[in-house]
């Protein structure tokens, strides 16, 4: 190993983190913004043109505000809890390919931090460590509000995960690899988002709930739990979760995106022209920021339009509902590509088919066992 | 060579540190991060053997899953601090067959010193490339397999006749 390899890794990751840490600024303001469009109102826009500095304005009254830590709390674990919160939303983004690669001072430089063989099974094993934060954070507050919060969420997301998991199996198959640069490229001619959409339907409500998002916010329910696990933080503590929520909700993005949408490649259907990726290497990285923006937009806009779903709703939808289909649609994808040597498109038309008509079918039991709880 | 030794020694200190603050620890919280924090040592150990997919496995199952579900029931119960009840007269079954269990591995470990692993497929290969472990899996080893998802299955059921209630309940 010589050291401009590792001078490389090492501009590589703090690049990335450098651009996860402003992301995240530039994401709260987009988010605001956004749910004020959306409930027409403004918004902030009075620190800067635009406010375009009020991330800036945010840091900066946060980091001067005082920092509490109750009298009977576990004071190392609620200290610990923060930082064990916000590492694994930083290093799930390793193995994430932003782009090809290029040719640049004689060597090949490539677009992406990490590049394990499997890749997916590391997002998974960050994704099930990034419990332990808000649940060390309900623990150590010695506050049953935040005890709760804290419950509620390690409840929530071991049960979000089996779906989680699920999902990427269907990615799996249908790449035939769990390497992320194999993933990528497996889907070249055809998003995999287009040959499984109800996997990856499943895979954006999976990991809504994995991020604590609404409609699925209920650790931090203000109504019931007056903030939840972070009811006790202040100061930078409650910025670190803060950043945590927003940094895991652009890492997810992008792994939705890598998984289910192209990730760093063009539209299908442009591969053999200058806006291929092969021909043009930094429309790569181009191509991956506004799929991520478009993905972060539909979070904000699922935000801005669902209702909290209620706590025991949200527990049997993920076990009576989620995790039957994303079982269904894993024998289904395998079934197209058992079928794919005889009938080249089975993949591409078996697939999709069979899993929109057990989508419907779930929808339809749903609004039956729904509607029977109504006359009863 | 040298910097690998050294990571060996730190991991292993750590791993056996936390593994003791496991057993000795009288909050079940803690008693439950050191395991936690041993799963993980282990877990690195595991991709220092060049086996990154049996260490990523190790971390989501045992440190992601089961522990975080341990820690759950801990919260959930209210069970956080044990009282120190340590009486041999209790334990001494348990104790004779850990110290036979110690032994054993003692034995195992000085026989086979630097043996190398009598396995029937190349481990290198098998344990980096998740695909060949896969086909070991499902052929050599089919039979093991199948038991242990069907032990799994066993506990599953189990537990869903355990917690059934008599009043229906629906989504």
């Amino acid at each position: 190993m010589d050291w401009i390899l590792l001078l490389e890794w090492v501009i590589k990751g703090f690049a990335l983190v450098m651009i996860l840490l402003t992301g995240f600024a530039y994401l709260t303001l987009f988010e605001r913004r956004i749910l004020a469009f959306m409930q027409v109102r403004i918004g902030p826009n009075r620190a800067g043109p635009q406010g375009i500095l009020q991330p800036i304005a945010d840091a900066v009254k946060l980091i001067f505000k005082e920092e509490l830590t109750p009298a009977k709390s576990e004071k190392f674990l609620f200290l610990l809890a923060p930082i064990v919160t916000v590492v694994p939303a930083v290093v799930i983004a390793a193995v994430i390919p932003w782009g090809t690669q290029f040719e640049a001072f004689g060597r090949t430089i490539t677009l992406y931090v990490a590049d394990i063989n499997i890749g997916v099974l590391y997002i998974t094993a960050i994704a099930s460590i990034a419990v332990y934060g808000i649940v060390l954070a309900g623990w150590s507050s010695n506050n049953k509000y935040a005890m709760m919060g804290g419950l509620r969420s390690s409840a929530q997301m071991i049960s979000y995960e089996l779906p989680l998991g699920l999902s990427f199996v269907l990615v799996t198959l249908m790449a035939g690899s769990m390497r992320p640069v194999d993933i990528v490229e497996a889907q070249r001619g055809w998003w995999f988002g287009l040959m499984q959409p109800v996997g990856a339907l499943l895979f954006l409500i999976s990991i809504l709930a994995e991020v604590n998002r609404a409609p699925f916010d209920m650790p931090e329910a203000e109504q019931e739990l007056t903030a939840g696990y972070h009811a006790e933080y202040s100061g930078m503590k409650f910025a670190l979760f803060f950043m945590a929520e927003y940094i895991k909700m652009i890492a997810v993005s992008a792994i939705m995106v890598m998984l289910f949408l192209g990730g760093y490649r063009e539209l299908p259907g442009l591969q053999n022209t200058w806006f291929s990726v092969d021909q043009t290497w930094w429309l790569g990285p181009i191509y991956m920021f506004l799929k991520v923006l478009a993905m972060l937009f539909v979070m904000v806009w699922i935000r801005a339009t669902l209702p909290r779903i209620r706590y025991d709703r949200l527990m049997s939808f993920g076990w009576k509902v989620m995790l039957p289909l994303s079982l269904a649609l894993i024998v289904i994808t395998a079934l197209g590509l058992v079928l794919q040597p005889m009938w080249a498109l089975a993949p591409y038309i078996l697939t999709p088919v069979l899993s929109l008509a057990a989508f419907g079918l779930t929808v339809l039991l749903l609004q039956n066992s729904l509607a029977r709880r109504q006359h009863a | 060579m040298t910097l690998e030794l050294f990571l060996f020694f730190t991991l292993a200190l750590i791993a056996l540190v936390t593994a003791g603050g496991m057993v000795f620890s009288k909050s079940a919280v803690y008693a439950a991060l050191n395991l936690v924090t041993n799963f993980l040592s282990v877990a690195i150990l595991y991709l220092l053997l060049d086996a990154p997919f049996i260490a990523l496995a190790q971390v989501t199952v045992y440190a992601g899953a089961i522990m975080v579900l341990f820690l759950f029931v801990i919260m959930l119960l209210g069970v956080e601090t044990l009282r120190a009840e340590f009486d041999w007269k209790k334990i001494w079954l348990q104790a004779v067959l850990a110290l036979a269990l110690l032994v054993e591995g003692f034995v195992m470990l000085f026989q086979r010193m630097g043996q190398a692993a009598n396995l029937p497929f190349n481990t290198a290969s098998v344990l980096t490339n998740p695909s060949e472990m896969a086909k070991v899996l499902f052929t050599d080893y089919l039979l093991p397999f199948e038991l242990t998802s069907i032990l799994l299955l066993v506990a599953m059921i189990g537990a869903i006749v355990l917690t059934k209630q008599v009043k229906k309940r629906s989504l």
